[in-house]
């Protein structure tokens, strides 16, 4: 495969559906039972979910069961340390996750309901977010930490608009 | 300073959306803007209205008419906050893709062990 149709295949997107919900796909090459893994595995995830430079994962806590625990904890060397809570909802091995989840900042945000997919595309996989839109409380508290890490995203896609 | 939270609010709605596409192609009236939609001309100024206060567009006064364009800084402070998302799932993903490569090649290397134990 070229340079360029790598760099396509790996394009995020991100769109909104309706007026709550928020789309994001992006294809990995690697099967869905590693895409999957990669979001269940605490060992994994700390090695990738750590959003912007200089952010690390001391503490990520995933218990893969429905009811299941999450609680991962990030710090930074200058701008402190925060942190995210949920429960995994429903779990569909390495094709569905359905999980809730807060951020801490330290109060809480409103529950975020998160379905993440994986579907088998050619030797690869991809991988569909829906997530409810965080509402305007939640979006100021996350840009006054001016720290967003990987499933908090955003709204409308302007670059196709504007 | 544009409101980060007025801005959103108003680009919650589709047609604002749209009208907000049409003015990256230059400066409408709210005639102009009102034709594509099929929408009468106070539902369109009630929708300008809402994006003016957000910050997003600008009015100026022409004899009777009011041509609308995008006001830059406003549309800046959104795009400057959706890219700063962008790119920390950018990043996180493109560290994922690096974290997923190790872990094919492990296997391959654990497969290969394998199968040079048993050809021998």
């Amino acid at each position: 495969m070229s340079r360029t149709e790598d760099a396509v295949m790996s394009k995020l997107t991100l769109k909104t559906e309706g007026e709550t919900h928020i789309v994001v796909t992006r294809r990995f090459a690697a099967k869905p039972e590693s895409v999957y893994r990669a979001h269940t595995d605490p060992a994994l995830l700390q090695r990738w979910l750590l959003g912007p430079e200089g952010w690390t994962m001391p503490v990520c806590i995933s218990e893969a069961r429905p009811g299941g625990k999450i609680r991962y904890e990030w710090t930074h060397e200058k701008r402190g340390s925060f942190y995210l809570t949920g429960e995994y909802l429903e779990l569909e091995p390495y094709r569905r996750i359905v999980h809730v989840e807060r951020m801490h900042l330290p109060d809480p945000t409103p529950d975020n309901t998160v379905e993440t997919r994986f579907e088998a595309d050619g030797d690869g996989t991809l991988m569909t977010i829906r997530m409810m839109l965080p509402d305007a409380e939640t979006r100021r508290q996350m840009l006054s930490t001016g720290m967003e890490h990987g499933m908090e995203a955003s709204y409308v896609r302007l670059e196709g608009l504007l | 300073m544009p409101n980060l939270d007025a801005a959103f609010s108003a680009l919650s709605d589709p047609t604002r959306r749209a009208i907000l596409a049409r003015l990256a192609l230059g400066e409408a009236t709210v005639m102009e803007l009102a034709k594509p939609f099929e929408m009468s001309q106070p539902a369109v100024s009630r929708h300008l209205k809402v994006l003016e206060s957000a910050g997003l567009i600008v009015r100026r006064a022409e004899g009777t008419r009011r041509p609308c364009r995008l006001a830059r800084p406003g549309i800046a402070t959104i795009d400057a906050w959706l890219d700063r998302l962008r790119g920390a799932l950018e990043t996180n993903y493109d560290r994922l893709d690096v974290v997923l490569a190790e872990a094919a090649h492990e296997t391959k290397s654990e497969t290969n062990s394998e199968n040079g134990g048993t050809n021998r």
